[in-house]
């Protein structure tokens, strides 16, 4: 049967049994499509913000921001997670698929949920943006195809949870799975709640918005809705943490430095990191401080601290590894001696660094109730999720196709020198998107608004500081360069897809696949997996930003709200 | 995988059964949210006196 036979793979030994590689070769082309058309409508979103360029007109400007949230936020992400999760099952656990028809299935559902979503949108009634609160009204096609997407995405991840029965029961695999198959389950738990409380939410208001159910309440809407916007969050950072585990493992063969403490931290994802969807709901009366507060803090900030364990044992684990082979000099001799022109490597690294100081730091701070007033619904919100999601999960994802072309397609990478700058193209010009729009949102510039000018409103008036207005034109510019690397991802990967010279059964030619550092190389090289000073000192500059961004976040709240 | 202490006794402990029990996970990653933010959360909603 064509569902048993595979390739193993020359490079890694690693197998791909057919019907998982078509199904990986599926979902990562539809991915980097979705991405391609959603960054384009970024670029048009960018260039009206800009004040003086000011480039949509209203009505245009809120559907291609739509079109844009539901493209890269849903539609590529989650095509590629997709592929994340067959590939952490099937192919790092030696298995085939289960149900490989099933499947397909599910692809077909998303590929048509998406394109039928991208047409209702564009047709221009359905300017919702992707959030879609009740009682703004959009046609029924444009829930209808989110649903069919979702479906879709639902039979994916069902299929994972059969391919770890199928390893199991062919006893492909002894003892747990490894790390990267068990980051992979969770983002598979967090997606199923996800995906099941989208569905609680978009079906009624589709049957709504057919006139066979009355009303939907605003606040509840608010609140599932959310389960389903936030959840699909923490998929990606479940996903791209696993991703971080991956490349360290084989560009440096490094080994987690504690399984167990690793597995703990997915442990506390799969707990806690769902209940932070009420940071969306920190400003709705009706639900209550004890609620807000104990679910914003990911229960007490247990989910917080896995996300600091994962960020400070990836980069650990990799110092731990250079330094056993050798590169033991100093506190960062490991660091500079890392492969920086390999995009795998230095696109995963961006995506730490961004994710953990930009994205996570801002975070924390956004979603403690009472400083989140100073920039809830601005700008700064969007800064905040451009540096998790795109600098973070984004160049993550970015990061592993660049080896998955080779391993995957077998075809070398073309245009090998853009491709080493791309993810430092791509990673500065979002953290300056990033940046910008959070100063922005600082000042006090809403997000989701045609014009800071109120142009066309009836009078109504509103003088920002000039300061925004720079803001906005840095953004602008920071735009450009991101979508500069943006497109130059994709031309590169589709290029390769087409032009690249074809592998066949040889090795590539870069030996970009580092292998197990074992433990007498640990302990010949100074010790123990745990001497990472270079990495205990990246965590206190760390945790020194936190604090102060923290602190000088409250002392903003004083000066803003006096007291008397 | 495990850590080697516990490869050489043999038993195998509670927490590392429940981390090898994708089903028990998935149980336990769909009930805690369901309860704590939208049973809690929905039960808070509709408990909003009306006028
Ligand atoms: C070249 C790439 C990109 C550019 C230039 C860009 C630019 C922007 C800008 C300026 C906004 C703010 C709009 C406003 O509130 O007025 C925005 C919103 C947004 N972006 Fe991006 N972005 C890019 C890529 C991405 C990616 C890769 C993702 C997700 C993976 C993403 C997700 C979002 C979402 C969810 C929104 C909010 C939409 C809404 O408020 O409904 N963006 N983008
Ligand atoms: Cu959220």
């Amino acid at each position: 049967m064509a569902t048993t036979t595979f390739r193993t793979c020359p490079d890694t030994g690693l197998k791909f049994f057919n019907s998982t590689e078509n199904l990986l070769k599926a979902n990562a082309v539809a991915a980097v499509v979705f991405l391609l058309v959603g960054g384009l409508h970024g670029l048009l979103v960018g260039m009206t913000r800009w004040q003086a360029v000011h480039l949509l007109g209203a009505e245009d400007f809120y559907m291609v921001l739509t079109a844009h949230g539901l493209n890269v936020l849903i539609f590529w992400i989650i095509f590629f997670e997709i592929a994340v999760l067959y590939f952490a099952s099937s192919v790092l656990l030696g298995c085939r698929l289960a149900t490989p028809k099933w499947a397909w299935a599910g692809f077909a559902l998303m590929v048509i949920g998406a394109v039928m979503n991208n047409v209702v949108v564009l047709q221009g009634n359905a300017s919702v943006m992707m959030t879609s609160y009740a009682p703004m009204e959009a046609p029924p096609l444009f829930y209808l195809s989110l649903i069919l997407f979702a479906v879709g995405a639902l039979i994916g991840c069902f299929v994972f949870f059969g391919t770890l029965v199928v390893a199991k029961n062919d006893k492909t695999y002894e003892g747990s799975v490894p790390l990267v198959t068990f980051g992979a389950i969770t983002a598979a738990i967090i997606a199923v709640f996800t995906i099941v409380s989208g569905a609680i939410i978009l079906i009624p208001t589709l049957l709504w918005s057919l006139g066979l159910v009355g009303e939907i309440d605003a606040l509840a809407y608010r609140l599932i809705w959310w389960a389903f916007g936030h959840s699909s969050q923490q998929i990606n950072v479940s996903a791209h943490v696993a991703v971080w585990y991956a490349i360290a493992a084989i560009l440096f063969g490094a080994k987690p430095l504690s399984e167990k403490v690793s597995r703990t931290a997915f442990l506390m994802y799969i707990l806690f990191l769902q209940i932070a969807s009420a940071h969306h709901l920190l400003v709705d009366p009706g639900v209550s401080s004890n609620f807000k507060m104990f679910n914003t803090s990911y229960a007490m900030y247990l989910a917080v601290m896995a996300s600091m364990v994962h960020g400070l044992t990836v980069p650990g684990s990799i110092e731990a590894a250079q330094r056993a082979r050798g590169h033991s000099a100093g506190l960062f001799t490991w660091l500079r001696k890392a492969p920086w022109g390999n995009p795998t490597f230095s696109g995963m690294f961006i995506s730490l660094v961004g994710f953990g100081f930009l994205g996570g730091i801002t975070g924390v701070v956004m979603g403690a109730e009472q400083i989140n007033l100073l920039v809830h619904n601005t700008l700064y919100v969007p800064g905040h999720f451009h540096a998790t999601v795109v600098v973070g999960t984004t160049l993550a994802f970015m990061a592993l196709t660049y080896w998955l072309v080779p391993v995957l397609f077998r075809r070398e990478i073309v245009m090998k020198g853009l491709a080493k700058w791309q993810p430092y193209l791509f990673g500065l010009g979002m953290s300056g998107v990033s940046l910008f729009l959070m100063g922005a949102g600082t000042l006090g510039v809403p997000r989701r608004h045609w014009d800071i000018g109120f142009a066309a409103t009836g009078g109504i008036t509103h003088d920002f500081p000039a300061a925004a207005y720079t803001m906005l034109a840095l953004n602008g510019l920071s735009v450009i360069v991101a979508v500069i690397g943006g497109a130059a991802f994709c031309v590169i990967i589709v290029g390769s897809l087409l032009f690249g010279r074809k592998l066949g059964d040889q090795k590539m030619s870069e030996q970009w696949i580092a292998d197990p550092v074992t433990d007498e190389e640990y302990s010949a090289n100074g010790g123990s997996a745990f001497a990472i000073p270079g990495t205990v000192v990246l965590a206190m500059v760390f945790f020194v930003s936190f604090a102060l961004y923290y602190f000088i976040n409250w002392k903003y709240l004083a000066e803003t709200w006096g007291i008397s | 995988m495990s850590d080697q202490d516990q490869a050489d006794s043999g038993e195998v402990p509670m927490m590392q059964k429940l981390l090898d029990n994708p089903f028990l996970l998935l149980f336990l990653g769909v009930a805690s949210p369901a309860l704590l933010y939208l049973v809690w959360g929905l039960a808070e909603i509709f408990t909003i006196p009306v006028r």
